[in-house]
This record gives structure tokens, C-alpha cells and sequence, in this order.
């Protein structure tokens, strides 16, 4: 516990230096605050309190920027230690490379956490500020908050596998990339795409529903959209997100963390110093 | 006592290279031995395969009783690789605690250990603006934590001064007195010198020689250099009474195996006045080096 510990310590104390800890928290509050203050219009015409629609825009927000931020945090870690040569040194040490891992894991997913709890934490205080029947969108901040760090832990531990494959940064940094536009924005175009095409069929009343459960961030929007009050007021997902049981996003959100873990786990596994 | 390191038969084939054939080699307790070779001989390789960082194709390797990379072995061995590098944002100091508590030490024993390697007045700067010495010197100070009873060093006096080379073998003394044994691989005789017990030298991934210092010289057989520097015009005489002499402006050079020595000397003592100087040149540490790593490769 101790060896994982101090790793934690000492990769916060990289991230605090070289600026990470700094860009994630300005970039969320940046956003969160842009997002509240500007979504603060259509709230008369919808009948919800302010902080429901902040969260609706929220959810929209966290779905591009957490996995960004967990990717930049993440696709250095293996990747840059074997450029600079600290590895092998490392994996000399009493220290299993689960713990390796975890101890990473522990800072980067700390960074984001607070970047995301101060971001939302943000939003609040200016919706409840503005109008104090705000306080009824708390529960679903909350819960947009949470889930938020599990998506991070899902982009950071794939991060941490890619990192692992590609055993440099500049190739982890281009995979971590693609996997980006590909999970978060082209995987929805290509949906989008296939029902157009599909007009009604079996992939829309079938295969579509699977598709959304299958993409971390597909789940989170899901989830986030359909336990909240603001679904009406968020985007076209919300439709799709009345027919899917809310139990299956969620377990979705559960489980891709989970499972990018043990992908990173069987990456570092593999690397040879 | 048992030794602390027990290599036998020990083979390592990468995609169609041989980087190491049939090594065998034991170091005991209190024992620094010195792996020297060329860039490729297999050095790194077999470090790698002692510390458990790579596996071994075939052949057998204990370490403390254990084998290579268990969570035993990891306890008691410490490795210094070659161009040591750490995290450039962390501070000599910050780098060491982490090292400390990895081997569940106190990491209070930082300052300590780093004033031990001469960095005790660096060790709240980033290791980003330390020298390639004083990186090694970090690299030194990991290895010393806890008290290991197998110390891997992948040339560890690249990048020092030869003052700190010195103290750095003054440090290895006071470790292999305590009972620690001390593996390390250097690409020059010249650099492990007197300092270690055993010397092996590695050539293409075998094992080519294997003793002190002194066994090596016997065994090389290396010729002796005698430099003879005549009077003022005796030097075609000279060159008269050795015949197998070169003669090189007013000196002549003259080489002969060691069992002939003497008997040259008693040639060169008879010519008496005509000769001024004399000087004798044992086979340098480079020539018994380049002799056995040379050799193995014809």
C-alpha cells in the first residue's frame, strides 16, 4: 500500500510541476462557467430550474473534455518512462507494476476529480447564486460529477495500455488521439450515419441501443440525460435514452473502468525493458 | 558460505543474434567482479537477465537463493543502469524518498545518503539541471539504500571525474567489506584496474577470460616494448648487436616475450656506454584487454 501510495505522491508532484494539475482545473472551471453562464437563457420557456439545464450543457462538456484530459494526463505514463530510461531502474524495485499502475492511476484520477469538483462545484455556486430553486439540479450535478471521474478512470486506463503498446510518447500521443476522435466524436457521426441509412430497420430498434452501451461515452451521456430532469432539454440522445434502462448505462459506466484497467494491466504486462 | 550470485550455462538468443552462449560464473559474498566487453558483448544483456528484467533462453541464474526478479531478489539486489536517468521535475531529495519508501525505508535517510555521494548541497535542486556526474551520483545513492546484498552496476564510472572515480571505488570497498557482492561492467581495464577481485571478459556474448589481474597478464603472454636510446653515433652499432630491433631515429624498439626478458637486458647491460637510456614497457591493461577480446573474435 505504502509503494503505491508514494507513487501517487510523486507522479501529483510531476503533474503539479509540469503544469497538468494547473491546464485541468482552469479548463474545467473555464468551461463549467462559460456553459452556466451562457445556458442561463432558456430556463423560463422549459420549467426547470436553472442548474438542470447548466448540467444538461455539463454533460455535453464532460463528454469531450474528461476523456481529453484523462488521455493527455495518461499516455505519457509508461511511454515516457521507458524514453527517458526510468524504467528499468523501477521495475528493479520490490514494487509489483499493478501497483506501478494504481499509484498512477491514484494521482492522475485525484487531478481530474478535483478539476471536475471544482468546475461543477463552480457552476453551482453561480446557478444557486442567480436563483435559489437551482438547489433541486444538485442531485443531478452530483451524479454528473462521479460519473465524470469514472469516464476519466476509462480514458486513463486506456490511456496507460496505449502507453504501454506503443512504448513512445510521440506514438502513444497519436493513439491516444485516434482513440479520442474515434470513441467521442466520430463514433456518434458513424451512428448517426448508419440509422439515416438503416431508415427504421433492425439496427435502429436493435443493434442501435447495444452500439450507444458499448462506447463509454455513449453510456455517460445516456445516463446522465436519462436520470436527469433536463433530458427534454439536451439533445437528440434523448429519445434514444428513454428506451434503454437507465441499469444498463449504468452498468456500462461500471464496468468500462474495469475493463480498461485490466487492458492497461495486461499492456505493462507485456513491456520488456 | 554460499555464493550470492550463481550463474550456470546461462544462454540468451534475441530475433537471430546470440547475445550470450553458455556464461557460467559464481561471485561469492564480499566479492566485486568486473564484466568487462565491447559495446554488444553482452553485458547489459546479462545484467538484465540477473536483475529478471528479461528472461534467460536457457541455463540457470540464483540470485540470494532466488530466482532472478522474485520479490525476494528484488529486496536484495540493486542495479545502477547504464546512463541512470530520473524524472527531470523532481529534486535529488524527492527522487531518493520515493526510493526510500519503494523498499520500505525511512525516507528520512535521504539527506543522508545523498551528502554520502558528495550531492549534499544539490539535493533540493531538480535533477533537470544537474550534470551527467551528478545524475550518476543519484544513481549511486539509490543503490546504496537498505543494505544489498547484490549490487548490479551497469558502468558506473561513465560520466565521473577521476577523483570521484576514486572515491566511488572507495565506497564499493566499504560495501564489499560489510559482505556485499558487487557485479559491474566497464568497456576498460584501465578503469576497474586493481579495484576488483575478478575480472571477466565477455567478447560476442562468451565468456573469454576469466581471473585477477595478474592471471590475465600470465595467461595474455603479452610481449615486452623495450625502448633503447643510443650515444651520439653508436646507433648502427646497436642496431648491430640486436638484430631484431627497429630503429627509430637514435632509439630502437625492440620487442620480446617475457621468458626473454632477462636475457635482453644482459645483451643491452654488455653494450655499456654506448647506450644512454633504456626503458621497458610492460604490456598495458589496453593490450591484455584487446588481447583476449580481439582473439575470441577471430
Amino acid at each position: 500500500m505504502i509503494r503505491i501510495l508514494t507513487t501517487a505522491a510523486t507522479e501529483f508532484r510531476i503533474a503539479l510541476r509540469n503544469r497538468w494539475v494547473a491546464i485541468s482545473v482552469v479548463l474545467m472551471v473555464g468551461f463549467s462557467l462559460v456553459l452556466t453562464l451562457a445556458g442561463s437563457a432558456p430556463t423560463g420557456g422549459l420549467g426547470v430550474d436553472r442548474l438542470s439545464v447548466t448540467v444538461a450543457s455539463l454533460t455535453s462538456l464532460s463528454v469531450y473534455l474528461v476523456p481529453l484530459l484523462a488521455l493527455l494526463m495518461s499516455f505519457d505514463a509508461i511511454a515516457g518512462e521507458a524514453e527517458r530510461g526510468t524504467l528499468p531502474l523501477l521495475l528493479t524495485y520490490p514494487i509489483r507494476r499493478e501497483e506501478v499502475l494504481l499509484g498512477k492511476l491514484l494521482a492522475h484520477l485525484g487531478i481530474l476529480a478535483l478539476a471536475v469538483v471544482l468546475g461543477h462545484g463552480m457552476a453551482a455556486a453561480v446557478s444557486i447564486l442567480a436563483e435559489s430553486g437551482s438547489v433541486a439540479g444538485l442531485p443531478a450535478l452530483w451524479r454528473l460529477s462521479w460519473t465524470s471521474v469514472l469516464l476519466g478512470a476509462t480514458f486513463i486506463g486506456a490511456g496507460y495500455a496505449l502507453s504501454s503498446l506503443s512504448r513512445r510518447p510521440s506514438g502513444a500521443a497519436g493513439l491516444a488521439i485516434g482513440l479520442w476522435l474515434g470513441f467521442v466524436v466520430l463514433y456518434d457521426l458513424g451512428l448517426l450515419a448508419v440509422i439515416v441509412a438503416d431508415n427504421g430497420g433492425w439496427f435502429t430498434t436493435r443493434a442501435f441501443p447495444v452500439a450507444l452501451l458499448a462506447n463509454p461515452a455513449d453510456a455517460f451521456r445516456l445516463y446522465n440525460l436519462s436520470a436527469s430532469a433536463a433530458a427534454s432539454a439536451a439533445s437528440g440522445i434523448g429519445g434514444a435514452a428513454g428506451a434503454i434502462p437507465l441499469w444498463q448505462s449504468l452498468l456500462s459506466i461500471l464496468l468500462w473502468p474495469l475493463a480498461a484497467l485490466l487492458a492497461a494491466r495486461a499492456a505493462f504486462q507485456r513491456v520488456t525493458p | 558460505m554460499t555464493s550470492t550470485l550463481t550463474i550456470s550455462r546461462l544462454t540468451k538468443h534475441f530475433a537471430g543474434v546470440d547475445a550470450l552462449t553458455d556464461v557460467s560464473l559464481t561471485v561469492a559474498p564480499g566479492e566485486c567482479v568486473a564484466l568487462l566487453g565491447h559495446n554488444g558483448a553482452g553485458k547489459s544483456t546479462m545484467m538484465k537477465i540477473i536483475l529478471g528484467l528479461i528472461p534467460a533462453t536457457s541455463g540457470q541464474v540464483l540470485v540470494c537463493g532466488a530466482s532472478p526478479g522474485s520479490a525476494s531478489a528484488r529486496n536484495q539486489v540493486a542495479y545502477l543502469p547504464e546512463n541512470v536517468a530520473f524524472h527531470p521535475a523532481l529534486t535529488g531529495e524527492e527522487q531518493l524518498r520515493h526510493y526510500l519508501r519503494l523498499r520500505g525505508q525511512d525516507a528520512k535517510q535521504a539527506l543522508p545518503l545523498l551528502a554520502r555521494v558528495g550531492l549534499g548541497d544539490a539535493a533540493r535542486r531538480r535533477i533537470g539541471t544537474y550534470s551527467k556526474g551528478m545524475r550518476q551520483r543519484v544513481g549511486l545513492a539509490q543503490a546504496l539504500i537498505g543494505t544489498p546484498r547484490l549490487l548490479v552496476l551497469d558502468e558506473p564510472t561513465s560520466g565521473l571525474d577521476p577523483v570521484s572515480r576514486r572515491e566511488f571505488y572507495a565506497l564499493l570497498a566499504d560495501l564489499t567489506k560489510q559482505g556485499a557482492s558487487i557485479l559491474l561492467s566497464s568497456h576498460a581495464l584501465t578503469e576497474v584496474e586493481a579495484r576488483t577481485d575478478r575480472i571477466v571478459i565477455l567478447s560476442k556474448g562468451r565468456m573469454v577470460a576469466e581471473g585477477t589481474l595478474g592471471d590475465l597478464r600470465r595467461s595474455a603472454d603479452l610481449p615486452v616494448m623495450l625502448h633503447v636510446t643510443a650515444r651520439n653515433g653508436y646507433a648502427p652499432e646497436i642496431a648491430k648487436a640486436l638484430p631484431a630491433a627497429i630503429q627509430v631515429g637514435a632509439a630502437l624498439h625492440l620487442t620480446c616475450p617475457q621468458t626473454e626478458k632477462l636475457a635482453v637486458f644482459g645483451q643491452i647491460a654488455n653494450l655499456g656506454d654506448k647506450v644512454a637510456d633504456l626503458e621497458v614497457l610492460p604490456p598495458s591493461l589496453e593490450d591484455i584487454y584487446s588481447h583476449f577480446s580481439t582473439r575470441a573474435m577471430q
